[in-house]
């Protein structure tokens, strides 16, 4: 009597055997990974999971049976994050990320770009007038570790020889490039993350590295090396600084979630803001290689001023090129699936 | 854990199921980010000692220092990156102890929210570090400047605490939850194991299933589930002895029929009630169904009361 009453006994007679197949399934992906699983496993594992979703929704309904329930819960949950995990095929995304996420989404921060530039440059026309006007000021601005000799006391012939110094062999130009590489990413990423403290950190630093670069080129002015200073730092610095502003806009992105969320509350701006900015970043990263590998190589093997110059220029308008022009085509609607939301 | 210090969250699937996630606690999560530096060093000490006793013979200073230092950023955030994108949202740390991020909306976990909460690392974890191994700077207040970045660093390491979803800085500007997974099994069906052969003797009348709602079902299947020991013994005692009193039961009851009653009365009252809330009268506890059975009406309108103490009146 009891027997033809309890649907939700027979429906889960009816329905186990899909489940611990399922559950199988995902205890080996869990344990070992998708690529291990056959072909013909991994297409069963939407089919069944679909199935275990819509278990669980009718068990809902008609089972009080609360393990029931909770099991049900659980493996949904877990074929879940096997079903919807991180996708697979990184190097394809890295593809689009180059060709169209980057540049896009470079685009659509202008804003914030720009303030960092404005900062960045700002902060270096200051360096450079007020150390012009007084050398006293280069000490305050440049620590005597950074200046390495290249004071505002050093003769013409000191100055010029930190220019074009012999190139030191070639192996050691790696150590040199990587160094550069990690320290500059790291610096790049923690301008990302500090904006999360409402950007002020950001704007300081920004500003720190503008006054920085000024006063060192004050220096190198005041003996008339103006443009053989100027070249020696574009045939990197064209490529390093755009990805330093780049990270610091990605910092002030970020802080504008903080500041004015909009009409979202601020956590679901500061997710939104959070993703795009970590492109920035992760593009900027990139960039950090090429610069690294530019000054770390190119700038030593390279001695002369015009090809020096000549190269950071190239640089420069590819990059505004890039930054201009791809990217723009729309995404096929097959690839906004791919990618989600 | 009690299941009342457990945060659950409801992800709602694209079809359309909610399905529910337990927030990792922030104990868990600092173990796992304890393994996971713990595994740091110790690849950056088997590195260090690779460096100077294999790499530097054979590939001589420079390029041997080059790797070093590029191994060294590997390091820091991409290694938490990097094991996130290859395993689902887990690092060597979350795995062992089983837990994961999944992203708070739902949906695949995108590499840009996994880049954005690692990146995030630098400054709520490496920085800290950097701050407390450094030793103050050597300067008119360096010492003042120095405890305000240690207290205004430490502010982002705690922030889990301070947010009802656990979120360090990092899940906030991801988008991304770390919950726990736990592996829940299949138990069988009590209604099955009810001993069938004496259902003749167990028979109850609709006002005797009337007594009960689902939260008192429920706790009902908690005790006839529970493991065999003398506590559990004691507990099915009491909890049969309030029944029979509350249902009126006259029939013959012996000490060894004490399963088989519980047993024949759970069946019999999921039984019952699962046919109400097909009906669209589900009745949430024992008041709801008093209510429902002298005057019928639909839906449960009353709160689900304190599962626990619905047995203690």
């Amino acid at each position: 009597m009891a027997d033809e009453a309890l649907a939700s006994r027979r429906f889960r007679e009816e329905r186990q055997e899909s489940w611990r197949q399922l559950e199988a399934l995902v205890r080996r992906a869990e344990r070992d990974g998708l690529k291990r699983l056959e072909a013909r496993e991994l297409l069963s594992i939407p089919m069944l999971y679909r199935a275990c979703a819509s278990s669980l929704s009718v068990a809902r309904s008609i089972s009080l049976d609360a393990s029931l329930i909770a099991y049900l819960e659980s493996l949904t949950s877990r074929a879940y994050f096997v079903v919807y995990g991180v996708r697979v095929g990184l190097r394809a995304l890295a593809g689009t990320f180059v060709a169209r996420d980057f540049p896009a989404t470079v685009r659509a921060a202008r804003w914030p770009i720009l303030l960092a530039a404005v900062l960045l440059f700002g902060g270096a026309a200051a360096g450079w007038t007020i150390t012009a006007s007084d050398s006293a000021w280069f000490e305050a601005f440049v620590g005597a570790e950074m200046a390495g000799g290249r004071t505002p006391a050093a003769t013409r012939e000191e100055l010029a020889a930190t220019l074009f110094d012999k190139p030191p062999p070639e192996e050691a130009l790696a150590a040199f490039a990587s160094f550069l590489f990690s320290n500059n990413a790291g610096v790049g990423m923690l301008c990302f993350a500090l904006g999360a403290a409402f950007g002020v950190p950001v704007v300081l630093l920004m500003v720190y590295n503008g006054l920085l670069l000024g006063a060192m080129c004050a220096v190198f002015s005041g003996k008339g090396l103006t443009v053989e200073f100027l070249a020696w730092l574009a045939i990197h610095g064209t490529t390093e600084l755009t990805a330093v502003v780049i990270c610091g806009g990605a910092g002030f992105h970020l802080a504008g979630a903080m500041i004015d969320p909009g009409r979202r509350s601020r956590l679901v701006a500061l997710a939104a803001h959070g993703r795009s900015a970590a492109v920035l970043v992760l593009g900027a990263v990139l960039m950090l290689l090429l610069a690294a590998l530019l000054e770390g190589f190119g700038r030593q093997w390279i001695t002369d001023t015009a090809v020096r110059a000549g190269v950071g220029g190239a640089m420069l308008a590819g990059w505004c090129a890039y930054f201009a022009c791809c990217g723009r085509q729309r995404r096929s609607a097959e690839e906004t699936a791919r990618l989600g939301r | 854990m009690s299941p009342d210090l457990v945060a659950r969250r409801t992800i709602e699937t694209p079809e359309g199921v909610g399905v529910v996630v337990e927030l990792a606690d922030i104990g868990t999560r600092a173990a796992a980010l304890m393994i996971d530096l713990t595994i740091i060093v110790c690849l950056a000490l088997v590195g260090g000692l690779l460096w100077h006793w294999v790499l530097t013979p054979i590939f001589g200073t420079h390029a041997s220092t080059a790797l070093l230092v590029l191994f060294s950023f590997f390091l820091r955030c991409p290694y938490f990156l990097c094991f996130e994108l290859r395993w689902q949202g887990q690092t060597p740390g979350k795995r062992l102890l089983g837990l994961r991020v999944v992203d708070r909306r739902g949906g695949a976990l995108s590499p840009t929210a996994l880049a954005a909460r690692n990146i995030m690392r630098e400054v709520e974890v490496f920085l800290p570090v950097a701050l407390v191994l450094s030793p103050p700077p050597n300067m008119s207040g360096g010492t003042w400047w120095y405890s305000s970045a240690l207290v205004w660093a430490g502010i982002f390491a705690v922030m889990p605490v301070f947010n009802r979803d656990r979120l360090r800085v990092g899940d906030m500007v991801g988008g991304t939850w770390v919950v726990s997974t736990r592996r829940t099994a299949l138990e069988s069906d009590l209604t099955k194991t009810a001993n069938t052969h004496r259902t003749d003797v167990f028979h109850f009348t609709t006002a005797q299933l009337n007594a009960y709602g689902i939260a008192e079902l429920q706790v009902l299947e908690e005790v006839l589930r529970g493991p065999h020991t003398p506590t559990t013994r004691n507990t099915k005692n009491e909890v049969c002895d309030r029944i029979r009193a509350r249902i009126g039961w006259q029939g013959p009851l012996f000490a060894a029929d004490v399963d088989d009653f519980l047993s024949a009365y759970y069946a019999a009252l999921r039984a019952h009630l699962e046919r109400r809330a097909l009906f669209g009268d589900r009745r949430a506890d024992k008041h709801a169904a008093a209510k429902a059975s002298t005057a019928p009406t639909t839906g449960d309108s009353a709160p689900r009361a304190a599962r626990q103490t619905a047995w203690d009146e």
